[in-house]
């Protein structure tokens, strides 16, 4: 198992430099110019100044060299100093947004709580309702409830987050008047009063991107079970007459939970790259926000940077679902 | 009826007179929002209007200009003019005295270092200020003494109001940015987010693309102001999300550029809890006429320069006949409700600037189908399409990605077709048309169209940078990497002479003269550019806010330090 783990993170290494590469390139290529959201009346030698200061005018290859330096020597280097007061990293330059001149990490710290407070609340609420209806949808399969479960999982699937957004905003805060539209992100829970503005806030977006986490994680539990539920070793501990209970909780559940798992790992990545659209929509300041901001902005060194954080996580979650498998199976064995 | 006056005059000073006696710091927290999220509040480094519009609330230039296009000091104690000595009579230099016991909102004096600080700031080479034409023709800026600022100009200057004047130009603190001139401006994060000023509010709290926190600064110079005790900006989302925020749910107190769909402006301003509010700068939708030729079938470096002129667009007859068939009634109604009306100017304000022209408002399809019969195109096949010589009367019709201009696009294709014109359409996104990239095919600048859609206006109410686009050397071209505000290709002796002759004109009545002509000779003239819409900012405010003047003239946040709850 450990000389899997490891094999995996040094193959690990050349594919994430591959993905950087490409990441750069696509990022570079792709049309548009920093200075395109800045008004007409800016004339062009400004702007031309502007962009030089930016350091944008730099062949690619540099600048992809710079970044690489700046991501995997100066940013450590800098959270280093950070927590233990050196000074390894002065003077050099951190990754810098173009749009805002801050470091990129800076904000993606500043962003990254609200992200994971936000998304993980509605994965964790996705997880929980889907669960349950998954495991009785199967167990009584083709029963009204099994219906119902079908059309919530349709409806959680087809229903895009910018409309059934929408539909809750106008629904819930404009018409009833319940919840904030926009999430004030200045808030700090300090009290009972606190928590409950905060619990309102984070009502609509966790209502809508939990509705759409649950509907997939639902069919993957009701098809994982309907497959264990004819399985011989079933049929076994009902003749050896275990309650349903103990036959469904016990012995199915944990056999059907295997895949389950791993679908959730593999969506956890997802979690830190934030949801664009309901981020958007609520005004979370998440880290979806940010790219969404920073691609419109043309803000190459962040869209770089949060695009390469991603890939690193979705190869790092990616590894540790085969690992989950294997201790969660022992029929699977890494040698 | 005098006396009726009298009473509405007296109960006029009765409803603002809680705002006068108000004390600082009463009302609470004001709470705006924008649809772009503030990134930084420095406005040397952006070029975004929402992080000017925060930076106002907390930095100050010298003066600033009303919503009638007037100076009003600032940090001044008087706008200087020749009458009063404070511009030399020669046009050479301008003299500012600093209001007496003006402090920054940390406590320490404003002296007139401050401001030579600032002109070094923004005009050194590595810094890549975006104001910089603020600065231009500015040979040297002194501190006679603490309180004087002297600004010298390397050659007369007309109009000596640009450094200093304007949300776009402010104040900053020397002893803060001291570390951060040149190549170190974009390090001096703190000093970018939080910068020091003298206006009524100092940035207490900054995260990057959300929310700017702000409380009173309480070394304001008016003890009085600002009534609201402190401010938050939160940034994000959308227009339609912005307005609703204040319209509809009231959980905010001011939304700006709220330009959302006539129908919707209408809905959201029956909930009653808000109302728009609009105002008219100098932003101009307008179609501009290629005067060379795209075709894809000449050489690179000959396709769209002046080198080959336009084969159809060339004649004026061709160009007028475009403009008339277009209803620009239908085109506002459409797509700006009350934030646009249709207009033919490119200069369509302040009042004394704008030309009295009003001749395209009509849509006159009749005379533009003659006038085309009578430049030679007609539909000798008979198949919709007129032609010449074998030449088809077909027309590339381009502009950005942006719902409001497709519709124009499929409005005015149908107008076009009716006159017999064949009109391909092409939308590109944003970010490449007005890239300036020069690698793309698709910019602006390149025009590789024949008609193209696009707004403009000019940064001061004064239009001579503004004008001076369409002289011949801002032509855009493959010499000049196809940089050049010329994007028509217009060009005319006599345009470059009455403009040269504006730059050296210093009485306001002869250069608002000169301006009308300038824009009739673009416009109506020669129909190069033929202007559609002049669009207003939109912005949303909450009855319960008072003392809100939308500015379009300089930031629309120039006077939050008069913004009271009305109770």
């Amino acid at each position: 198992m450990l000389t899997f783990t490891l094999r995996r993170l040094l193959l690990a290494v050349p594919t994430l430099l591959v993905i950087s590469l490409v990441i750069f390139l696509v990022v570079d290529l792709a049309p548009g110019s920093p200075m395109s959201e800045i008004p007409l009346t800016i004339p062009p030698e400004v702007r031309r100044k502007m962009i030089a200061a930016l350091g944008a005018d730099q062949p690619v290859f540099v600048r992809y060299l710079l970044w690489l330096r700046q991501f995997f020597w100066v940013e450590p280097a800098s959270l280093f100093d950070g927590w233990f007061g050196t000074a390894l990293a002065d003077g050099e330059q951190r990754i810098l947004s173009w749009q805002s001149r801050s470091p990129v990490f800076s904000i993606i710290g500043q962003r990254l709580p609200q992200t994971l407070t936000v998304i993980g609340t509605a994965y964790i609420v996705g997880i929980l309702i889907a669960l349950p209806i998954g495991i009785y949808s199967a167990y009584r399969q083709y029963s009204w409830f099994d219906q119902a479960g079908t059309l919530f999982a349709m409806i959680g699937f087809s229903v895009p987050t910018f409309f059934s957004g929408t539909l809750f905003i106008l629904l819930f805060a404009v018409w009833l008047g319940w919840f904030p539209t926009k999430y004030d992100t200045q808030l700090e829970v300090r009290d009972w009063a606190s928590f409950w503005q905060q619990a309102r806030q984070m009502a609509m977006p966790v209502m809508t991107l939990g509705l759409a986490n649950a509907a997939a994680i639902s069919r993957y539990m009701r098809s994982s079970m309907l497959e264990n539920m004819g399985m011989d070793y079933v049929r076994t501990a009902r003749a050896k007459g275990m309650s349903e209970r103990t036959v469904v909780l016990k012995h199915v559940l944990r056999n059907s939970l295997i895949p389950v798992v791993t679908v959730i790992a593999l969506g956890i990545p997802s979690i830190f790259g934030g949801a664009i659209v309901t981020e958007n929509l609520f005004g979370v300041n998440g880290i979806g926000a940010a790219l969404i901001g920073a691609i419109q902005a043309n803000d190459i060194p962040m869209v770089q940077t949060l695009a390469f954080i991603f890939a690193v996580l979705i190869v790092l979650f990616n590894l540790i679902a085969d690992i989950l498998y294997g201790l969660l199976d022992p029929r699977i064995r890494y040698e | 009826m005098n006396m009726k006056a009298a009473l509405l005059g007296a109960a006029a000073v009765l409803g603002l007179a809680p705002a006068a006696f108000a004390e600082r710091g009463t009302d609470g927290e004001v709470k705006l929002t924008f649809p772009q999220a503030v990134s930084i509040m420095n406005p040397y480094l952006t070029g975004g209007t929402k992080d000017i519009l925060a930076a106002a609330m907390v930095l100050e230039p010298l003066a600033v200009v009303d919503p009638n296009g007037v100076l009003v000091p600032r940090l001044a104690i008087e706008i200087p003019t020749v009458e009063n000595g404070g511009v030399s009579a020669d046009l050479t230099s301008i003299t500012w005295k600093l209001v007496p016991g003006l402090k920054w909102s940390d406590g320490s004096p404003v002296t007139a270092d401050d401001a030579v600080f600032t002109w070094q700031y923004c005009t050194d080479p590595a810094g890549g200020c975006s104001q910089a034409t603020k600065y231009d023709g500015v040979a040297s800026v002194e501190a006679v003494d603490p309180s004087t600022i002297k600004v010298t100009f390397s050659a007369p200057k007309p109009n000596p109001y640009t450094a200093f004047v304007s949300g776009l130009s402010p104040i900053l603190q020397k002893a803060q940015f001291a570390n951060c001139l040149g190549a170190a401006a974009p390090t001096c994060t703190d000093a970018n987010t939080m910068p020091i000023g003298t206006g009524p509010f100092k940035v207490t709290g900054f995260t990057v693309n959300d929310t700017v926190t702000m409380a009173m600064n309480e070394n304001y110079r008016d003890p009085a102001k600002p009534a609201f005790a402190s401010a938050v900006i939160k940034g994000g989302g959308d227009a339609e999300s912005s307005a609703r925020a204040v319209m509809e749910t009231g959980e905010f107190d001011y939304a700006w550029n709220t330009q959302i769909p006539p129908d919707s402006q209408a809905a959201m301003a029956a909930a009653g809890k808000g109302q728009f509010v609009v105002a008219f700068g100098t932003l101009v939708e307008r179609l501009e006429m290629n005067m060379t030729d795209p075709s894809p079938d000449l050489p690179e470096g000959e396709r769209s320069t002046v080198k080959a002129p336009h084969p159809i667009l060339s004649d004026i007859r061709v160009r007028t006949a475009l403009s008339k068939a277009i209803d620009r009634s239908i085109l506002v109604e459409v797509g700006y409700g009350a934030g646009g009306k249709p207009t033919c100017n490119v200069i369509p304000g302040p009042e004394g600037w704008a030309s009295d022209n009003e001749g395209c408002i009509a849509q006159d399809m009749a005379g533009a189908k003659a006038l085309l019969d009578e430049a030679g195109w007609t539909d000798s096949d008979g198949d919709g399409i007129r032609d010449k010589d074998g030449k088809k009367l077909s027309i590339l019709f381009q502009t950005t990605v942006n719902p409001i201009r497709q519709d124009f696009q499929a409005l005015i294709k149908d107008w076009w077709t009716e006159l017999g014109v064949e009109v391909e359409l092409k939308a590109i996104d944003p970010g490449v048309f007005f890239g300036g990239d020069p690698g793309s095919p698709d910019t602006f600048q390149k025009f590789y169209a024949d008609v193209e859609m696009y707004a403009n206006n000019s940064e001061s109410p004064d239009p001579e940078s503004y004008l001076a686009q369409y002289l011949c050397s801002k032509i855009p071209s493959p010499e000049t990497q196809w940089q050049g505000e010329n994007i028509n290709r217009f060009c005319s002796a006599d345009y470059d002479a009455l403009h040269a002759e504006l730059t050296k004109t210093t009485d306001l009545a002869k250069r608002q003269d000169i301006a009308k002509k300038l824009n009739d000779m673009v416009t109506k003239d020669s129909m190069v550019v033929v202007p559609l819409v002049h669009r207003g900012t939109l912005s949303a405010h909450a009855n319960s806010l008072g003392g809100v003047q939308i500015n379009a003239w300089d930031m629309e946040t120039w006077n939050t330090a008069d913004w009271f709850r009305i109770k």
